[in-house]
C-alpha cells in the first residue's frame, strides 16, 4: 500500500504509524459531558468501505495526515493535512452534527 | 443419523467409505424461530448446541451468509490456552479450557483436541518476573502454570535459539501444560452436527440484509432468502460486528475491525510438540498433526475488512520466526491467509443481552476467539435462555466502558490496534 504524503510523494505503508478514527472529535480538555468524553474514548465509526483515519509519516517528514480510505480494497481516495479546515471533523462540524 | 464409533468407521471402510451421512441437514428457512443466531462461525454454532442441549431451545436457526467454517473459525491457528492475568479472564477461559477437554466426547466428534502445552517465552529478567505474578494469578485460581529455566526449555525445544548471542536472549518462560491445540475445522463441523441432531436449522447462503423492527424491539432479520421472524435475535458474527449493527442502525461500537495474517510452511518432520510464544515481539508458533509450521504475529494495524494481509506484516513475522528458529531460514512457506478481527477497546470479549430489545451482541474477540468457542457459546446461549448474564460473562457486557470497568489485560488502554 502506498500513501501519497502531500510533503514527499508517494511513500510505503512502512513509513506511516496509524493513528485511527479520523471522525473523532475530542471534547474540550474543561468539558464534564461525560457522553462526549466516553464516545471519544470508545465509539468507533468502522464502516465497511471509505474511511476517514489519521495517518503520521513518522518514518517521513512526520506530517499528521488525514487519509480516505477503503476498508475493503484499500484503495486510497484523498490524502490531506489533518490540520485544516478540509478535514471530516470540521466538514460534521460544518453540517451541524456533533 | 449415527453415532460415530469404531465400529462405524470399520463397516463404512469396508463398504467404501459409500454410506455416511451428511452430518447436518439443509433445511429452507421457516418463517419464524424462538431464536435466530446470525453467524454460523464457531461461536455461533457452540451458542445454538448449548442453547440445545443446556436450556431446550431448539426452534432455532443458524444464519450464515457463506458456508459454514468459510469465516474466522476456518482461518486462525488453532491454539487453545487459559494463561490470563485478570481473574475474569482467567475464570472464563479456563470455563472453556474444561469444555475443551472433554468436548470429542461430548460432541462424539473428535476435534482432535492435544495438550501440547503452551509456553511464552521471556527475553527480561523483569518480563520473566512478570510471568511468575501471571502464573502465581493463575495458580491462585486453579488454573495450571509452571515457570521453565532456559535449560528446561532447550530439552522441550531443542531447535530453539536460547543462546546468550541470540538477538533477545531467553531467560525463562510461562508454561501452560494444560493449553494446546484443536482442529478447527471439526470444532465447526462438530458442534453443527450436534446442534442440527438436535433440531437446529443451520441455513447457509443466507445473508442478514436488514432487521426486522416493531418499534425500538428486533423481532427479526430480513436475509437473501426472505423474511424470518424470531422473539430473540443473536448477534455472533466476529470481524462483521461492525457492518451487521450498522444495518440495525448503530453507528458506533466500541470495535474496529483489523486483519490478522497467519501463516503454514511445508510439511515437516517432528519439530515442536508445543505451543511458544515470543516475549519481545509477537510471535508463536505451533506444529500441525500434518506437520506445517503454523504460526502469525501481529495484526495488520489499520481498519480492514479485506481478507487478505499486507507485506509488512510478513516480513515482520519471518523476522521474528527466524530471531527463534534460525534453522528454519530456508523452509518454505507454503500459505498465508488474513481473517477479519473485530478488536474491542479494552482487548476483552463483549457477550451481552442489548444493545437493541430483542438483540444479544457476541463479539469483541480481538484474535483470541478460538480457544473460546466453548465458553463463549455457553455463556451466549445462558444470556439469551435467560436474559441476564452468567456469573462467568457478567463482566463482560457492553456497558462496561461507560461504567469505567474495562478488563484490560495488556494494559494498552483504548488502542485496539495495539491489543
Amino acid at each position: 500500500m502506498l500513501i501519497t504524503c502531500p510533503y514527499c510523494g508517494p511513500r510505503d505503508v512502512i513509513e506511516f504509524t496509524y493513528q485511527g478514527d479520523g471522525n473523532r472529535e475530542r471534547p474540550d480538555p474543561a468539558s464534564q459531558n461525560f457522553e462526549a468524553w466516553n464516545a471519544y474514548v470508545y465509539d468507533r465509526l468502522n464502516p465497511a468501505g471509505d474511511h476517514n483515519e489519521i495517518w503520521q509519516h513518522s518514518g517521513g517528514c512526520r506530517a499528521h495526515l488525514r487519509v480516505v480510505r477503503n476498508t475493503l480494497t484499500h484503495e486510497i481516495s484523498s490524502v490531506a493535512f489533518a490540520r485544516g479546515d478540509h478535514g471530516p471533523v470540521a466538514r460534521r462540524k460544518a453540517e451541524g452534527r456533533s | 443419523m449415527a453415532e460415530y464409533s469404531a465400529l462405524s468407521l470399520l463397516a463404512n471402510a469396508l463398504k467404501g467409505n459409500k454410506d455416511w451421512k451428511p452430518a447436518w441437514r439443509k433445511p429452507d428457512p421457516k418463517a419464524s424461530y424462538d431464536v435466530i443466531i446470525i453467524g454460523g462461525g464457531g461461536h455461533g454454532l457452540s451458542t445454538a448446541y448449548y442453547l440445545a442441549k443446556e436450556h431446550g431451545i431448539t426452534n432455532v436457526a443458524v444464519l450464515e451468509k457463506g458456508w459454514l467454517g468459510s469465516g474466522n473459525v476456518g482461518r486462525n491457528t488453532t491454539a487453545v490456552r487459559s494463561n490470563y492475568l485478570l481473574p475474569a479472564n482467567t475464570r472464563f477461559y479456563e470455563h472453556s479450557m474444561k469444555l475443551w477437554e472433554n468436548l470429542s466426547h461430548d460432541l462424539n466428534y473428535n476435534v482432535m483436541f492435544s495438550q501440547r502445552g503452551c509456553l511464552n517465552l521471556a527475553h527480561t529478567p523483569a518480563q520473566f518476573d512478570d510471568y511468575a505474578r501471571r502464573g502465581n494469578a493463575m495458580r491462585h485460581l486453579g488454573v495450571d502454570a509452571e515457570l521453565m529455566t532456559p535449560a528446561q526449555i532447550k530439552r522441550l525445544i531443542p531447535a530453539l535459539d536460547i543462546s546468550s548471542d541470540a538477538r533477545f536472549p531467553v531467560v525463562g518462560g510461562l508454561m501452560q501444560r494444560r493449553a494446546g491445540t484443536a482442529r478447527h475445522d471439526a470444532v465447526a463441523w462438530g458442534y453443527a452436527r450436534g446442534a442440527d441432531r438436535r433440531g437446529v436449522d443451520i441455513i447457509e447462503n443466507c445473508e442478514v440484509t436488514g432487521f426486522l423492527r416493531d418499534g425500538d424491539r428486533i423481532t427479526g432479520v430480513t436475509t437473501s432468502r426472505g423474511d424470518i421472524r424470531a422473539k430473540k435475535v443473536a448477534v455472533a458474527v466476529a470481524g462483521s460486528t461492525g457492518r451487521v449493527m450498522q444495518l440495525a442502525g448503530i453507528e458506533t461500537m466500541p470495535i474496529e475491525s483489523h486483519v490478522l495474517q497467519a501463516f503454514v510452511t511445508e510439511s515437516l518432520k517432528p519439530f515442536i510438540d508445543t505451543v511458544v510464544t515470543f516475549g519481545m515481539g509477537h510471535f508463536y508458533m505451533s506444529q500441525s498433526d500434518k506437520g506445517g509450521l503454523v504460526y502469525g504475529g501481529d495484526i495488520d494495524g489499520y481498519n480492514s475488512y479485506a481478507q487478505r494481509g499486507n507485506l509488512p506484516i510478513v516480513d515482520e513475522v519471518m523476522s521474528e520466526m527466524l530471531a527463534l528458529f534460525p534453522g528454519l531460514a530456508r523452509v518454505r512457506m507454503l500459505r498465508s491467509w488474513g481473517g477479519v478481527c473485530d478488536m474491542s477497546m479494552d482487548g476483552s470479549p463483549i457477550i451481552t443481552t442489548g444493545p437493541l430489545p430483542g438483540m444479544y451482541l457476541n463479539c469483541g474477540w480481538c484474535y483470541g476467539g478460538f480457544k473460546a468457542t466453548p465458553a463463549s457459546g455457553w455463556c451466549f446461549a445462558w444470556t439469551i435462555a435467560k436474559d441476564e448474564p452468567h456469573d462467568l460473562n457478567a463482566p463482560f457486557t457492553l456497558d462496561r466502558f461507560h461504567r469505567g470497568l474495562v478488563i484490560d489485560d495488556k494494559g494498552q488502554g483504548a488502542n485496539p490496534r495495539l491489543h
